[in-house]
């Protein structure tokens, strides 16, 4: 084994990432907490956990950085690295989902408590169940793992679209429920969000230990581009 | 313009060490081809099996098949022949420390009987131009020698006098590893350049430049060829879990 320090550096910056991951995970249950229990307090240890997400997405960022320009990292390794920073990208935007939901609380904390058509907690717990198998697929290098996320997006966007219908019916039909189904409607439309989150992080795992982007192609890969994968004609004069 | 090279079922030896074992490879016309691998594999061997200098090793043994074009360069051809067609740079810059600038160039001419003063002229400012080093020399050909020049002035130099001869194919072994990074920016330069018009092989370890200056990599591991792929494929995904690690610094 050689290069002991770069590799050491390398389970830190995934050390790290995890750190991130955990709190970007449990941004999305504290936000959904306070939706159930409608719970303002709870709603403050978002924001709060926001700026920490933040920081350390700084932080894994420079680290990534400093490996690539100093490390000049190849194959599995270079893949890694490049995972970590779209993942890193994708944890903070789960992170704005999270704030984005407690500011909605926020809202409707001034509003009269009303029965919506639209089921939240059902929703966020698949979608939270998504980020977990996503990150435990990063956890343990497992494109399997990984693939299995990607083909429980439809539900949720399926359930987005559920929404929208139900909540948009409640705005024409009950124009005085409209805030209260607007704020619902954009907390469905946050938690589709993190869904998506979770599968760009699922397709980064399987770029990570399978070297295939499979990208906006439904989980299949996707072809490389003709120069970068250009076979140079076989040795004839 | 270059000419591809088809080798097969290629063994050497150095007396009884069996240094390259069962290689077989299509080195592409007109394109660069990098060797990798740790000290010792055999990347330096195989390279020199390809204009038949291993074998000026008394103790040395080499069969096979090594085809350039329709010559197979171990049945029947002699060497001189084959060098001609090869040119080949080596890891410290070697010019003839007594000759001049030009006289560097024009040795290979010299040697094969060319004397007429036009063509020899003609061809030291081609070979220059080609070596990106005319600029820099044009005014000192004859008042300078050889070794007067930097040390990346030098490679470029070796790199003129081995184009002199209008070779088809252009190995190196290590050609930037004795350079400071701007020399050895200008010798990948020029390799980029030369590649579309020489079959270029170059032996390195400096997997960086591999990447940077050839469309296929070749990775070997004792005296064998673990993985010959695109470059690309090489250097981000490879197929082999040896050739990964080797790359990723986990062995080596």
């Amino acid at each position: 084994m050689t290069r002991i320090r770069f590799h050491q550096s390398l389970e830190d910056l995934k050390e790290n990432l995890l750190v991130m991951a955990g709190l970007a995970e449990q941004a999305i249950q504290r936000a959904i907490e306070a939706y159930r229990v409608r719970d303002i307090s709870i709603c403050d240890l978002v924001t709060r956990s926001e700026v920490a997400i933040n920081r350390m997405e700084r932080d894994i960022d420079q680290a990534a950085l400093d490996l690539l320009a100093m490390e000049q990292p190849m194959a599995g390794d270079l893949r890694f690295i490049l995972s970590v920073i779209r993942i890193n990208a994708d944890l903070e935007r789960v992170g704005d989902a999270a704030k984005s939901i407690s500011d909605r609380v926020r809202q409707m904390d001034q509003m009269p408590l009303v029965e919506l058509p639209v089921d939240i907690p059902r929703m966020a717990a698949l979608a939270g169940d998504m980020v977990r198998k996503s990150l435990q697929a990063f956890i343990e290098a497992n494109a399997e793992q990984a693939r299995i996320v990607l083909t429980m997006d439809d539900a949720v966007d399926a359930m987005n679209r559920a929404a929208y219908k139900a909540l948009t019916k409640v705005m024409e039909e009950q124009s005085h429920l409209a805030p209260q189904a607007l704020s619902a409607l954009m907390i469905s439309r946050s938690l589709e969000r993190v869904a998506d989150h979770a599968t760009n992080i699922a397709e980064d795992v399987i770029f990570w230990v399978q070297g295939t982007d499979v990208r906006h192609n439904k989980g299949l890969p996707v072809k490389q581009n003709a120069t970068a994968n250009a076979e140079p004609q076989a040795s004839a004069d | 313009m270059g000419v591809g090279i088809e080798v097969t079922n290629l063994n050497a030896w150095y007396g009884t060490n069996h240094t390259l074992q069962e290689i077989n490879l299509n080195i592409p016309a007109n394109h660069a081809t990098a060797l990798i691998g740790p000290s010792g594999c055999g990347k330096s061997t195989f390279v020199r099996c390809l204009n038949r200098m291993h074998e000026t090793n008394p103790i040395a043994r080499v069969t096979g098949s090594v085809k350039m074009g329709e010559m197979d360069i171990y049945a029947g051809a002699k060497p001189v022949q084959i060098r001609r067609r090869v040119g080949m740079v080596f890891q410290r810059p070697n010019p003839f420390p007594t000759m001049s600038i030009y006289d560097n160039v024009a040795s290979g001419l010299k040697l094969n009987g060319y004397t007429n003063r036009r063509v020899l002229d003609e061809t030291v400012e081609r070979s220059l131009k080609k070596a990106a080093l005319w600029d820099e020399v044009k005014n000192d050909l004859k008042k300078k020698s050889g070794a007067s020049l930097s040390g990346g002035q030098q490679q470029r130099l070796c790199i003129a006098r081995a184009l002199a001869v209008d070779p088809e194919v252009l190995l190196m072994d290590e050609p930037a590893s004795a350079l400071d990074p701007v020399s050895t920016s200008k010798i990948e330069d020029l390799i980029f350049e030369l590649k579309s018009q020489y079959t270029i092989v170059i032996v390195t370890h400096n997997m960086q430049q591999a990447a940077r200056v050839a469309e296929k990599t070749g990775f070997f591991l004792n005296g064998r060829l673990v993985e010959f792929d695109s470059t690309h494929k090489i250097f981000t995904n490879p197929s082999d879990k040896r050739t990964e690690d080797y790359i990723t610094g986990r062995f080596g």
